[in-house]
């Protein structure tokens, strides 16, 4: 190889004709990752088509009571208590799970990544400074102060996705830093630095995109324990009152666990697939992200 | 005579530790000029690549320079701002490292970090940082230079990374290329690919050239000047020819003398010679001259004082034993091989 190096056609035309590999087709390669993926698109297909499947608001009292599922072919998966239809409570309920989901994942990784990257680019008493406030949010049980925000700002999804987005990210904030850390004193900042990079420049060219993996996976992550923390939050009673959510569902059916286990169990088990999906998701993501984890 | 492209001046630099302050380097001077190829040579330890990083304005903290000043195209380095040496790096004085396994962007394809050492610098268009990537790719000869354009890293041998990084560093055509260990993660038969072809960028752009490395072939086929560090200061500066020929300072020959070499010895292998002892540390230095502890010529005199620099066979000295310099017999022999 070494002898090759100088001029090797062979070699060289051989690394070029090899196809495109592209992240699709690398996560494609994993049977988890493309369980998850599926999942993950059932669920976005139901959010997107909510509207036109169940055009009337799913709150509304549509069918007689405790109809099971199977039981009238109109309502598939059968009606709750108050006789609303379980199935348009779950497509509409996906809306609002990723929704709130994917908006307080963003609000958690602008905090957390910008927090990670100053702290651990530029270290001393800014990086001192900036882990004490951290930790401060890491000593309160993030569900718990969620929990105590919504309640004082009354339950809506801007306040539920503002509570779950500024809990949620001092453990992306340490998981950057530390990856920041790694990099910053090897020879790729020093060669950076050496060539005239700024300080901006190379955090966003050079050490984001190789922290890029991690914070991926910890994002999808992030996003079902977001969709995990309104559904908690709406079993307590927490939710946004005028929005069907799974957690919701799932309180409002705990009362008749007993003899109509449906009505609690149905949105239950969309919890479950959402959170699987992206965690599955998330699994092959950091597989096939990893440049030199891919086959060619 | 014009002014060097690189003077530096009585450069000292120190790392505070607490409340100590300790000098890695000592009243250094030294010029390059254009064209020119000026090897620092020394063992680990000896203030090398801090040398090295203190010619961009990088002495990492807690270390800095303490004393004199780097001059580059007559301009004072550290009288610069933070942004005007940013301009300064990359674009007048470049610099690549030992390890081009560690120093690319796993993430980015090498093309596109070409093309940003030029976009750092220059209000160029996309369209054309990209042809002069490639046209780039092309001079420091990698094969199918379009196509290795879009090539990540970790596809590219040792010896192709380093090329990139020769082209990143050359992208700007800066007057002073710092080459710190270029070859030493690399073997043999790429290590003289890559001198090579520093050699012919040098003389086809003029830049000016500090290599630092502990290789002594290298430093006999590929410089021009040969300045010997040991323990912070200059002890020996010559013309390559010349430190080859007629080495001065005690330490310089226990350097040359522990070369190793095919075909000497009565049976064509013998014990490599080496030079008994270590690098004093940045603590424990003795007070006169930092060899004195490890030669074999050392008189009191010698752990007195600091040897002053002075003029001797076409270079300079610091030694108060270089006039007695006696080489044995059947070592010069091997010297002149």
């Amino acid at each position: 190889m070494a002898l090759l190096d100088f001029a090797s056609p062979p070699v060289s035309s051989q690394a070029a004709a090899a196809p495109r590999d592209t992240l699709l087709r690398r996560l494609l390669r994993r049977p988890s990752a493309v369980v998850g993926l599926i999942f993950f698109a059932l669920i976005i297909a139901m959010a997107a088509s909510a509207d036109i499947v169940y055009p009337d608001d799913p709150l509304d009292m549509v069918a007689q009571p405790f109809l099971w599922p199977g039981q009238d072919a109109a309502y598939p998966l059968g009606t709750d208590m108050l006789g609303r239809d379980i199935a348009s409570g779950i497509f509409h309920g996906a809306r609002v799970s990723l929704l709130i989901g994917a908006v307080a994942t963003l609000v958690s990784l602008v905090i957390g990544v910008t927090t990670g990257a100053v702290s651990g680019y530029y270290g001393g008493r800014l990086d001192a400074g900036l882990m004490r406030v951290t930790e401060l949010f890491q000593t309160v049980p993030p569900f718990l102060f969620a929990l105590a925000i919504v309640a004082i700002l009354q339950p809506s999804i801007p306040t539920i996705t503002f509570a779950i987005g500024i809990t949620a990210w001092p453990s992306l904030a340490r998981l950057v830093r530390a990856e920041v850390l790694k990099l910053r004193h090897g020879e790729m900042v020093a060669a950076s630095i050496a060539l005239g990079a700024s300080d901006g420049r190379i955090i966003l060219l050079h050490i984001l995109p190789n922290t890029l993996a991690p914070v991926i996976v910890s994002a999808s992550i992030l996003v079902a324990s977001a969709i995990l923390t309104e559904s908690s939050l709406a079993f307590l009673g927490l939710g946004d009152p005028n929005v069907v959510s799974w957690g919701g569902m799932v309180g409002a059916g705990r009362e008749v666990l007993r003899t109509d286990w449906y009505v609690a169990t149905l949105p239950g088990l969309a919890i479950v697939a959402a959170v699987l999906a992206l965690n599955l998701l998330g699994d092959g993501l950091n597989d096939a992200l990893n440049p030199k984890g891919a086959r060619r | 005579m014009s002014e060097p492209v690189l003077a530096v001046e009585n450069l000292s630099i120190a790392f505070a530790s607490g409340r100590t302050t300790r000098r890695a380097v000592h009243d250094l001077s030294f010029a390059v000029d254009r064209g020119e190829t000026l090897a620092i040579v020394g063992e680990s330890g000896c203030g090398k690549s801090i040398t090295a990083l203190s010619l961009l304005g990088l002495v990492p903290p807690p270390g800095r320079i303490d004393g004199g000043r780097v001059r580059l195209e007559g301009r004072d380095l550290a009288a610069l701002s933070e942004a005007e040496l940013r301009k300064v790096r990359g674009a007048r004085i470049a610099m690549i490292f030992q390890e081009p396994m560690t120093a690319l962007n796993p993430v980015l394809t090498i093309g596109e970090q070409i093309m940003e050492a030029i976009l750092e610098h220059e209000r160029v268009g996309r369209a054309a940082a990209r042809d002069r990537a490639i046209a780039l790719l092309e001079r420091v000869h990698i094969p199918d230079a379009r196509r290795r354009f879009s090539d990540f890293p970790h596809r590219l041998s040792g010896g192709m990374r380093q090329r990139v990084m020769i082209a990143m560093a050359l992208a700007l055509s800066p007057a002073v290329l710092v080459a710190d260990e270029p070859t030493t993660a690399l073997d043999v038969t790429i290590q003289a690919q890559i001198l090579d072809l520093m050699d012919e960028l040098k003389r086809e752009s003029g830049t000016a050239v500090v290599l630092i490395t502990h290789d002594l072939g290298v430093v006999a086929q590929h410089a021009d000047r040969v300045l010997v560090m040991y323990a912070g200061r200059k002890v020996e500066e010559r013309a390559t020819a010349d430190l080859f020929a007629r080495p001065l300072h005690p330490y310089t020959r226990g350097l040359i003398a522990a070369r190793p070499r095919l075909g000497s010895g009565r049976f064509g292998r013998q014990r490599l010679v080496e030079i008994p002892g270590t690098v004093p540390s940045l603590s424990g230095r003795p007070s006169g001259c930092a060899f004195a502890p490890r030669c074999a010529l050392a008189e009191v005199a010698c752990t007195v004082a600091v040897p002053p620099l002075v003029a001797a066979g076409g270079g300079s000295v610091a030694c108060l034993r270089s006039g007695d310099v006696h080489v044995p017999e059947h070592r010069r022999e091997a010297l002149d091989a």
